[in-house]
């Protein structure tokens, strides 16, 4: 069983038992073990984790942009059913940006400090399209525009504009050629409540206006709760659970997911003592035997030190996908 | 009764010198009339976005930079005054502050044994190897970082970022502070280890450690902090009892920052909030309310006079036109 299940339509994207590893001198460290996830034309998928849990190599393997020691040993990535790790340069290069966009953490490091904001912008549509340079900076123009910001400018250096500007930058420029999906990984991390609220909102509107895909990486839930259709969880590596957004933060089946559901304070709720997750995150080079979650987990119990446990349908949702030996069905294991 | 201890800033004003000429500078206000108390025991949230000036208002308590104007008392003395003859030193021992990044803060070269023993050994020089050896366990173990003597054996590259924040607090405790200012504790680490580290500091209040807790997520001010402060641009404009600030917020800041925090599963409404605008610089000069340009409520006279503070229940103040 796995998260392909989804019947409504062909899926745009296509994750299918991807494992990337980082080939170190003490190890391979799997920082993304067999992972397999769809994304469907408009939808939008969120993955959430600890830091170190795979999922920003994730983001960077559906786009191909690893750079060694990190490796794709296995698995398929479709799109539109082409597969991209097939893909020769050229067909890489063209397959970028146009088709999937991506999102960079800090808007800060993402833009080239000493080039404009208008260069920066044209410079996508020029490579990519058969474009005269005064017709590229009129549609980078009208770009600025739609992401809220005056095209005036155009002329401005990275440093003269916020960090909420710069992030709507980065925004529009992963707009520009249209593409299908945008991979946006912790697109508002470093931003201030109000600006990530305003430019949630914008993101919004412009994903119904031009219906594209959203694989949106964080590790916060509640934004997520608030924005994706679907949710993958992730820990050290292993898709542990994935369900519809709602379902996942009211039912959760997996003690990871319940953990990290519980770490968020709420703003209206009842002010209880919470206890978020005890311990600290596994080391990659080190696995256990069995479940990785096994060490921090209060319901450990035998099984969960023996084998891996497999992705499979819990609950009364058909589309709601745990891997935890809790929901085993032998009756021995259930205990 | 015995007066309890505390730290009080009154009007405390900060300038910072921002270019200009020689003779003619100009500067930028990045605090300007917050008062607040900090009790023992206690904690109090400062929350606002990046450049309100929260961590400068911390640093200002710490003694790195002295205020422009206003002044801060400590337990009754006042640290602000020319006659204050305490050394830096002394005064550390009391208030101590804890960084955002456990990463930068401790040195990659040395054990975390050293970097406990050190500010016990400056704190209390009369102190001899096996003391100074027994209250570095007995730190270490108070912050959960057991089995403490292998702890103390390992470098910072050995731990992770929420261990490192422990160590953090814990060479704050060891020198015995009583009043810990945390400038954004948790931002840096990873989600599930949040928790600890603020149930730990919650459980430090019962040791009369009074705690000021810098912070931009206001869901943490409420579940950790007593009182919050929310901070605009260098004002204090909403301050109190936690629950009453986050579930009657008054001033209009307030509202659109609460808005503005996500809650799962509710798609919310576009509703506008406030206008769009940039956030002011602030100087000696300006004049009214600091969000005046963004507020929907704003009269003709917020954007000349500055609002008074206004008492609106027992422990919530507002300083707002409105009320």
């Amino acid at each position: 069983m796995d998260g392909t299940l989804i019947p409504k339509t062909e899926p745009l994207l296509s994750c299918k038992g991807v494992s990337v590893d980082y080939v170190t001198a003490a190890g391979n460290a799997r920082a993304c073990n067999q992972m397999t996830l769809d994304i469907h034309p408009g939808e939008t998928v969120g993955l959430a984790g600890e830091s170190g849990c795979g999922k920003s190599t994730l983001a960077f393997a559906i786009t191909r942009m690893h750079n060694a020691p990190a490796l794709i040993s296995e698995g398929e990535i479709l799109f539109e059913g082409r597969d991209v790790l097939k893909m020769d340069e050229e067909a890489l290069r063209k397959f970028r940006w146009s088709e999937t966009a991506m999102v960079f953490q800090s808007a800060m490091n993402a833009l080239n400090p000493v080039i404009t904001i208008g260069a920066q912008l044209t410079d996508v549509i020029l490579a990519h399209k058969n474009v005269t340079p005064a017709e590229a900076h009129a549609r980078g123009e009208e770009l600025l525009e739609i992401v809220g910001i005056s095209k005036s400018r155009m002329t401005s250096y990275p440093h003269q504009l916020s960090g909420g500007m710069r992030q709507r930058v980065v925004i529009a420029i992963a707009l520009i050629l249209r593409p299908k999906l945008i991979v946006m990984d912790e697109p508002t991390t470093a931003l201030d409540v109000v600006v990530e609220r305003e430019i949630m909102d914008e993101l919004y509107q412009l994903k119904e206006e031009y219906g594209f895909a959203i694989l949106f990486i964080s590790h916060d839930l509640g934004l997520m709760g608030e924005i994706c259709d679907r949710i993958g969880i992730m820990y050290a590596g292993n898709l542990v659970e994935l369900s519809d957004a709602k379902e996942i933060l009211e039912n959760p089946q997996h003690p990871y997911t319940a953990g990290l559901v519980s770490s968020f304070p709420t703003i209206h709720g009842p002010k209880e003592r919470l206890f978020g997750i005890p311990g600290n995150p596994v080391n990659l080079l080190n696995l256990p035997q069995g479940c990785n979650f096994q060490d921090r987990c209060t319901k450990c119990f035998a099984p969960c030190k023996l084998t891996d446990p497999q992705l499979q349908q819990v609950g009364a949702d058909p589309l709601h996908f745990a891997a935890c030996h809790l929901h085993d069905q032998s009756p021995e294991d259930a205990t | 009764m015995t007066e309890m201890a505390e730290i009080t800033v009154e009007n405390m004003v900060i300038d910072f010198p921002v270019g200009g000429s020689l003779f003619r500078k100009n500067y930028l206000r990045a605090a300007n009339e917050v008062s607040l108390t900090l009790r023992a025991g206690e904690a109090m949230a400062i929350v606002g976005e990046s450049g309100s000036g929260k961590s400068t208002c911390a640093r200002a308590i710490c003694r790195i930079y002295p205020p422009t104007e206003g002044k801060i008392v400590v337990d009754g003395v006042e640290i602000t005054s020319p006659d204050f003859k305490w050394t830096q030193r002394e005064y550390a021992s009391k208030v101590q502050m804890i960084f955002q990044d456990p990463f930068g803060s401790l040195n990659p070269v040395h054990t975390i044994r050293h970097h406990m023993a050190r500010p016990i050994r400056i704190h209390n020089p009369e102190l001899d190897a096996d003391a100074v050896e027994d209250l570095i366990i007995a730190t270490l173990e108070r912050v959960g970082l057991s089995p403490a003597k292998q702890t103390a054996d390992k470098f910072p590259y050995e731990l992770s970022g929420g261990q490192r924040q422990r160590v953090a607090i814990a060479r704050a405790v060891a020198v015995g502070a009583q009043f810990i200012l945390a400038d954004e504790p948790i931002s840096m680490l990873d989600v599930s280890i949040r928790l600890g580290i603020l149930n730990l500091m919650d459980d430090m209040k019962k040791d009369g450690i009074g705690f000021m807790y810098i912070t931009h997520d206001i869901a943490t001010a409420r579940y950790f902090a007593e009182r919050t402060g929310v901070m605009y641009v260098g004002h204090m404009v909403e301050w109190g009892n936690s629950d009453s600030v986050t579930q009657t917020p008054r001033h209009p800041y307030t509202q659109l920052l609460i808005s503005a925090v996500p809650e799962p599963g509710i798609r919310k409404e576009r509703k506008e909030m406030a206008k769009k605008a940039d956030i002011p610089v602030r100087t000696p000069e300006s004049r009214g309310c600091p969000f005046a340009d963004r507020c929907l409520q704003a009269m003709d006279h917020c954007k000349t006079d500055m609002p008074p503070v206004k008492q609106l229940e027992e422990d919530h103040y507002v300083r707002c036109h409105l009320y």
